[in-house]
């Protein structure tokens, strides 16, 4: 019992940061209907800017991380003037190429800068865990969970409760409508981007100081939202929340019960399972967002 | 016209020319090894240690009166690539002896190029039993296998008085065989085996097989992985009080990044290594560990790599006897050099002994394996 309390644990707080990272694909993916291969190299970015500002500028931890997701937003907002801009219009290969590439050029220029050596980064977080019964989780691990959630409850409240996201939304249902209607699409366009992106990145911040931050570490997390986004449906944030829930307590409890050389083989399995049953993903009713 | 078709013709000689000189200059060896990737940190490590041999020999006379050139391919930790490096050094570059690739994996990929153009491979990493057992004539290998790890781990078992261990490996070549090896000779002992976990070698989160290796119970945590990895077990382990001692094997765990980057995690734990920077006296040949480590250092190169660089150094002086026994940069002489070669190494003295089926016997040397524990952020002799 207290293994399967310790999985359960284990899986919830996994499972914030993969709803982030998935919340982040989602919106790009549904709203601009590109397939955003940088999404992982965002990630790792986020993680090597917290690494930048706490071990080599020894900045404040908590600032850091607010630094760390503005530059992702800002990195965001120029991948989009700079490659998507021109891009719109094309067909989806050509787009999705150039994401491969700035994909790549993004991971090699990291591991130029960086090298492969893996960084950690030290937290202002006590060592020891907190332990309740037979359980027991770090400090660190419970702070991402909160503060994943929170970005999550800001993301959804900006995308339903706001001018900004009434737009979204609008550009999401008929870009040509919305345009007619006087939204600015490239504003839109770049705002998704940027907030997408701003998402990865803080995913990457807050893992990267409980983990270790490598420059291919956003291959397996890109791999993982892509997952999540197809689980709950295109452009759902709701649905990318549960689905990156749903894909973490799979994992942890495949992996601690079935067999743990198979796990992340197991959260993909089911993903098929479920998409031959529902093509549209778990929680999509009809194309909308929100 | 037919100025310009002159001056192509020209210009073609004046290649092969050229050519013909820079093959005469030096003698070329053919290095494949991870430089990007899940392995890019001890890959680099591996490559700037051939680098400084390479150097080192040059300096003294080089081989056969002509430089060693190496020509270093990234394999990027990928088998299919590390395939495609060995074939392009071997048919592009024309090298008659190759090192690599670092890892089971890469390696074991490699393997059936060398038998196809006969050319002969140094492997520097690697531990897995079946790359000396499975009759490849091609194979020499410094590093030692996961049975020879086990074999001089099994007194110091008794030492710790291990009565239940568990064992968390990467799910590959490498991981599995050493599990498989340590088993074998801890059920030897009579001690009884917990958990047996395994987990992708970029796997970040642990979470689930550690909570299953807490249940487990026992007094012992084997690991077989790469440091990265290990950093993230050891600080996760904490997290989740697993009060287990836990042991590395593999010998390609840094335990002064370890310490960097683990921290307080990193206290007690042990790890099997082949190299000792720490007490250099405790080496086989003190001499010529103190050479590499002051070319190490000459070029600032990170000390916590020591521990991956010196195969490399030992894989080019062991390749470089053997091409001087050789007489000649010929694939075949080479390979029949190499059982004959005695290189005074950093891990201690190298030479082949006969593994495998009879007739397609593979290289294997008897390396130096050493046990250390890291106690107060320090590395302590066991």
């Amino acid at each position: 019992m207290d293994q399967f309390l310790q999985h359960c644990l284990n899986a919830l707080v996994l499972g914030g940061t993969y709803a982030l990272l998935g919340i982040g694909l989602t919106l790009i993916f549904g709203i601009m209907r590109v397939v955003n291969f940088t999404h992982g190299e965002l990630y790792s970015f986020g993680a090597y800017m917290m690494f930048m500002f706490v071990m080599l500028l020894h900045l404040d931890f908590f600032l850091s991380l607010v630094l760390a997701m503005l530059l992702g937003i800002a990195l965001g907002a120029a991948i989009e003037f700079l490659l998507l801009r021109k891009l719109r219009g094309a067909d989806i290969d050509t787009t999705m190429l150039v994401m491969i590439g700035a994909w790549i050029a993004m991971q090699n220029f990291e591991q130029l800068v960086w090298s492969g050596v893996a960084k950690s980064i030290k937290t202002p977080f006590p060592s020891s865990p907190l332990v309740i019964g037979a359980l027991s989780v770090s400090w660190n691990r419970i702070f991402v969970l909160v503060v994943a959630l929170g970005l999550i409850l800001c993301t959804y409240a900006l995308v339903n409760r706001t001018r900004l996201g009434r737009a979204m939304r609008a550009t999401f249902q008929d870009s040509d409508t919305a345009a007619l209607m006087g939204v600015d699409i490239g504003t839109i366009y770049m705002s998704t981007f940027a907030l997408g992106s701003g998402l990865a990145a803080a995913a990457g911040a807050l893992l990267g100081p409980i983990f270790v931050v490598t420059p291919t570490m956003g291959d397996l997390a890109s791999l993982k939202a892509f997952a999540i986004v197809i689980l709950g449906g295109l452009g759902n944030i709701v649905g990318a929340t549960i689905g990156g829930f749903i894909l973490a307590f799979i994992e942890e409890l495949g992996a601690g019960y079935i067999s743990s050389g198979y796990r992340d083989a197991m959260g993909f399995l089911l993903i098929i399972v479920i998409l031959l049953a529902r093509p549209t993903g778990l929680f999509s009713r009809k194309e909308r967002i929100g | 016209m037919q100025s310009s078709l002159k001056t192509l013709i020209a210009a073609a000689g004046l290649a092969l020319v050229a050519s013909a000189a820079s093959a005469q200059d030096s003698v070329k060896v053919g290095v494949s090894e991870p430089l990007t990737g899940a392995f890019a940190a001890s890959g680099n490590y591996v490559a700037q240690g051939a680098q400084l041999a390479a150097e080192a020999i040059n300096k003294s006379g080089g081989v056969l009166g002509k430089k060693i050139e190496l020509i270093i391919e990234d394999n990027k930790s990928n088998p299919t690539e590390a395939v495609d490096t060995a074939e392009r050094l071997i048919v592009k570059d024309k090298v008659p002896v190759l090192m690599g690739a670092w890892s089971s994996t890469l390696t074991l990929a490699v393997m059936p190029k060398l038998e196809e153009y006969k050319v002969p491979m140094l492997v520097e990493t690697s531990s897995s039993g079946k790359i000396t057992t499975s009759g490849n004539p091609y194979i020499f290998r410094i590093s030692p296998t996961s049975e020879m790890e086990a074999t001089a781990f099994a007194p110091i078992a008794k030492t710790l008085g291990i009565k239940k261990a568990n064992f968390l490996v990467t799910n590959n070549d490498f991981g599995k065989g050493s599990m498989q090896e340590f088993t074998k000779m801890l059920k030897g002992q009579g001690i009884d085996i917990g958990a047996q976990e395994t987990m992708e070698p970029a796997a970040t989160d642990l979470s689930a097989q550690l909570a299953k290796i807490k249940a487990s119970g026992g007094d012992t945590l084997f690991v077989t992985t790469d440091v990265a990895q290990l950093t993230l077990i050891l600080k996760q382990a904490k997290d989740q009080q697993i009060a287990m001692r836990v042991i590395t094997t593999g010998g390609s765990v840094a335990p002064d990044q370890l310490i960097e980057q683990a921290g307080d995690a990193a206290n007690g734990s042990y790890h099997l290594v082949f190299f000792t920077p720490w007490f250099p006296d405790a080496v086989k040949n003190p001499d010529v560990a103190q050479k590499f480590t002051a070319a190490w250092k000459e070029k600032n190169y990170n000390t916590g790599g020591l521990t991956e660089g010196f195969r490399g150094w030992d894989g080019i002086y062991t390749i470089a006897a053997a091409i001087n026994d050789a007489g000649k940069p010929d694939a075949e002489a080479i390979r029949e050099a190499f059982w004959k070669v005695k290189v005074k190494g950093v891990n201690g003295d190298i030479a082949f002994i006969k593994q495998g089926p009879a007739g397609k016997e593979s290289g294997q040397n008897v390396p130096s394996v050493y046990l250390v524990k890291i106690e107060g952020g320090k590395v302590v002799k066991q």
